[in-house]
């Protein structure tokens, strides 16, 4: 995939199709040590030893649980040829977590692209998940908790219109905020096709 | 530089959304688009975000939100549009390009683009 914010929406949907009601996102680009790691954890129903150990071969499918596929051989693939690594733990009843390292300057890094994006796409899912988003740029931190939102916005939903667009103004400005620059498309209220 | 939006904003927001909430759910417009693997690899993030942009452009109030797989995923990406009373529509190769006419056609002029419908499920009489 050529951006690694569509990898961590294809991990984040697993976790979904795993019935997780909770999924924590983090994302650690530490540029001192030249590593970028993403993890993604859910307490979905998890993956008993043969299912994990078969889960990163493409050619295992099981449409049944949609845990398997192309999306985490897809990563693996992506993060090995980068100097790093993906591992996963998990355990029937345990829910899952996904952790996929990088070397930060690898010239074959994809970039993590349109974060914002991806997690409108995750915050306006059905039936409605908990997220916690955390994104570290070395000492920079950007946060988002949909419980704490869904607290300040009492019945109304978060695929309320005037909600959503509030929602991407704030997850755009945070994620600049993480490197000093101005929003992408600022002259847009909602982003452009790609 | 903008001001820093701040979660206090959203206070705000919700007492203006729900005076219009009721009004929403009893007559509105939901937008659903599928958005498992094979959605994503077809696009559907970037067709969700054009629908959202075409939206707002137009000042047309409509709930969208994003499911799992539901098949069919040859015809990805894929969009459902509901309205009350108006039953269901389910349209394929929705790519970003196409979604101004759809938007256009079937919420504005209230016509169904039937070159692009994969499914239909009628309104509950």
């Amino acid at each position: 995939m050529r951006e690694l914010s569509l990898h961590i929406l294809d991990i984040v949907q697993n976790s979904l199709e795993a019935g997780a009601t909770h999924i924590t996102i983090e994302i650690d680009e530490d540029l001192a040590e030249d590593r970028l790691t993403i993890r993604v954890i859910d307490n979905g129903r998890g993956m008993d030893a043969e299912t994990l150990r078969r889960v990163t071969d493409p050619f295992f499918t099981t449409r049944t649980t949609r845990k398997v596929g192309l999306g985490l051989p897809l990563l693996k693939a992506a993060a090995e040829q980068c100097g790093g690594r993906l591992t996963i733990q998990s355990a029937p009843g345990q829910g899952t977590t996904v952790t996929a390292e990088f070397q930060h300057s690898h010239i074959d890094r994809a970039p993590l692209g349109d974060m914002p994006a991806s997690l409108m796409t995750i915050l306006l899912a059905e039936p409605p998940v908990e997220v916690r988003y955390i994104h570290r740029v070395n000492e920079r931190r950007f946060e988002l908790d949909t419980r704490e939102l869904r607290e300040a916005l009492g019945d109304v939903p978060l695929t309320h219109p005037k909600v959503r667009q509030w929602l991407y103004e704030y997850l755009r400005q945070g994620e600049a905020g993480l490197w000093d620059v101005e929003p992408a498309g600022a002259d847009q209220t909602l982003p452009g096709n790609g | 530089m903008p001001k820093i939006k701040s979660i206090e904003e959203l206070q705000k927001l919700r007492e203006e959304a729900q005076k219009e909430l009721k009004i929403r759910t009893d007559t509105g417009t939901v937008i659903t688009v599928g958005m498992g693997t094979c959605g994503i690899a077809a696009g559907a993030r970037e067709t969700m975000h054009a629908i959202l942009q075409e939206l707002n452009k137009r000042q047309i109030d409509a709930h969208v939100k994003t499911v799992g797989c539901i098949g069919m995923c040859v015809h990805e990406p894929l969009v459902d549009i509901e309205q009350a009373g108006m039953g269901r529509i389910t349209y394929g190769k929705v790519t970003p390009e196409r979604v101004p006419r759809l938007i256009e056609e079937h919420l504005i002029n209230g016509r169904v683009v039937e070159e692009w419908v994969v499914a239909r499920m009628d309104a509950v009489k």
